[in-house]
């Protein structure tokens, strides 16, 4: 019994972070229509940075500053959207599909020389020696788990109901405005570049948020942790549960990451031994089957986007063509 | 005020080797509604786009209300007072239509990331001025009724109405608008031009792309026909009926009549 519950405080936990990682790219997809396909870049500029700040000194490691847990956290989405602001500069010119591209290079770029830069991230060993705050307080068995599960969750709910309120101001109809048509926001007196890089800088400090509390959680980030798999679970999820619907983006990293640990389990139970072998590459067709899936039936996702009307506060279910992907 | 609005002094545009615009020296008299008229290829798209901001000029230059504005970016051409619609309607298709037209107005306090946090009272009372503008707006067009419906279900002549409000929420003197009229069904056009007029009445000064002859003719005063990329004739409506260079120039192409 405890067995179980302790595996889905885990699980919970997981699926929380990986949430907060799903709402800041609704931001810049859902909302902005910005193609992120370098979200472990972001993520791993997160967990990398949190844990670099956080650790203590080590033989030839960089680091050692002895900065408090939660100052380091921020510090590890400061570094998320530090590199989103140069990425951004660079790339934000080009449009979906060249976008994609290119961050997806950035995503590869990164994990690389974190594989390589044995004085700064310790290479493909990962980051050593990062204690979870407050540990030596509370002890590690399920009560530390319990904690950080309710300090994930604070965290989701606070991201979540600042990014609702965001969207429901002028800067998200700004937001949806340049998504939907930039030559016609532009000709309304907008200034598309500085609004996408606005939000592109943003959703990225938030992915930064996620992969800090990850890193957090398994008190250890290493290159294996921010392979491009990540960016597309992050893509299924948020595909899965509606673009543009702030619930949906948290519905859909609970059922995806739901279904991706559950088909590891079953596989590795049921699947006969030669299958063994290739459960991750099983994994990876399934989440594309996912994907495709879905586009083709339900592209609004689970939880579609809904139209801002004219009773203040309000919003109506959208018709079916308002919500086909762009 | 000065008499003229927009004027243009020798504005040329060049794809590669091809002059598509050829020295345009044109006015626009304020208060007026000009008709911006030539047959495919004359250059009235490279002219508008030009005028909009959309299109650098390679020589030349355009003022507004006496001020240099040749280069601006779209978004300060519209600022600068100048609003326009598009040939082809752009609606934020899946935003509904009293969004797209509560996007329009300049300087919103909640269109900052922090913005919407720091400021939200002041964030809330110009919403409410806002929307109310804009409702107010939608009438006036006749669209107040689909103010809750996505802007790209409803039929295009309404989305050229919607074009019309969503620039005038940004109360610009100068209002160019590219084929109004195009493939647009009667019952609406006659909407569009008695709001324009009206609009005329209270003082806005309108530019009018159109290939429809009658619509021309019959609203437009003065106008200014392009061919080849030069203004081959500029003067009022019933004139412009007679003159031989513009049918020459126009009317040749439908001769097949």
């Amino acid at each position: 019994m405890i067995g179980v519950l302790s595996y889905l405080v885990f699980f919970s936990t997981v699926a929380a972070i990986l949430s907060i990682a799903v709402l800041g790219l609704n931001l810049q997809w859902g909302n902005t229509g910005l193609f992120n396909g370098g979200v472990a870049a972001f993520f791993g500029a997160g967990a990398y940075g949190t844990l670099i700040l956080a650790r203590p000194a080590q033989e030839a490691q960089f680091g050692g500053f002895d900065i408090p847990y939660l100052v380091a956290l921020a510090g590890g989405m400061a570094v998320a959207a530090a590199l989103a602001w140069v990425v951004g500069r660079l790339t934000l010119r080009l449009r979906h599909d060249y976008l994609a591209i290119a961050t997806f290079g950035v995503a590869v770029a990164f994990e690389n020389v974190m594989r390589t830069t044995e004085w700064l991230s310790g290479g493909a060993r990962g980051v050593r020696g990062f204690q979870r705050p407050l540990q030596d307080v509370i002890g590690a068995g399920l009560t530390y788990n319990l904690a950080l599960l309710a300090f994930v969750l604070v965290l989701l709910a606070l991201t979540y109901l600042f990014l609702e309120r965001l969207v429901a101001s002028p800067f998200g109809r700004l937001l949806r405005a340049i998504r939907e048509d930039e030559t016609a926001a532009r000709s309304l007196g907008k200034s598309p570049a500085r609004i996408r890089l606005t939000a592109f800088v943003a959703g990225s400090a938030i992915m930064g948020l996620a992969g800090g509390l990850y890193a957090t959680t398994y008190a250890f980030i290493s290159p294996q942790d921010i392979l491009p798999i990540l960016t597309f679970q992050i893509w299924a999820m948020l595909i899965v549960g509606g673009a543009g619907n702030n619930r949906g983006a948290i519905l859909g990293a609970f059922t995806i990451w739901a279904a991706w640990t559950s088909s590891g389990w079953l596989l590795s139970r049921f699947a006969p031994s030669e299958a063994q072998l290739y459960t991750g590459t099983i994994q990876y067709i399934l989440i594309g089957l996912v994907i495709v899936g879905m586009l083709l039936w339900r592209p609004q996702g689970l939880f579609p986007e809904k139209l801002v009307v004219s009773q203040s506060g309000r919003t109506n279910k959208p018709t079916k063509a308002g919500s086909v992907p762009s | 005020m000065a008499e003229t609005v927009l004027e243009t002094r020798g504005l040329t545009r060049d794809f590669g080797p091809f002059r598509a615009v050829d020295g345009v020296s044109l006015s626009v008299r304020r208060g007026t509604i000009t008709g911006l008229i030539g047959p495919n290829g004359a250059g009235k798209s490279t002219l508008f786009n030009m005028l909009t901001g959309e299109l650098r000029p390679s020589a030349g230059s355009v003022h507004l209300n006496g001020r240099d504005v040749t280069g601006l970016s779209p978004d300060a051409m519209f600022a600068a007072g100048m609003g326009r619609s598009f040939q082809i309607p752009r609606p934020f298709a899946r935003m509904s239509v009293l969004e797209n037209v509560m996007l329009a107005p300049l300087a919103q306090i909640g269109e900052s990331l922090l913005g919407p946090f720091l400021s939200r009272k002041a964030m809330r009372a110009q919403e409410d001025a806002i929307r109310a503008k804009a409702l107010s707006v939608l009438e006036f067009v006749t669209l107040g009724h689909l103010a809750d419906h996505p802007a790209g279900k409803i039929s295009g002549g309404q989305m050229k109405l919607l074009e019309l409000a969503r620039v005038l929420m940004g109360d610009p003197e100068l209002i160019l608008l590219d084929e109004p009229a195009a493939g647009v069904n009667p019952t609406l056009t006659g909407i569009l031009i008695e709001r324009i007029e009206e609009l005329n009445r209270q003082g806005k000064t309108f530019v009018i792309i159109e290939h429809d002859m009658d619509f021309v003719m019959a609203h437009c005063d003065p106008v200014i026909a392009l061919a080849e990329g030069r203004v081959v004739f500029e003067g009022t409506a019933a004139e412009s009926q007679s003159n031989p260079i513009l049918l020459d120039a126009y009317l040749g192409a439908m001769s097949d009549d």
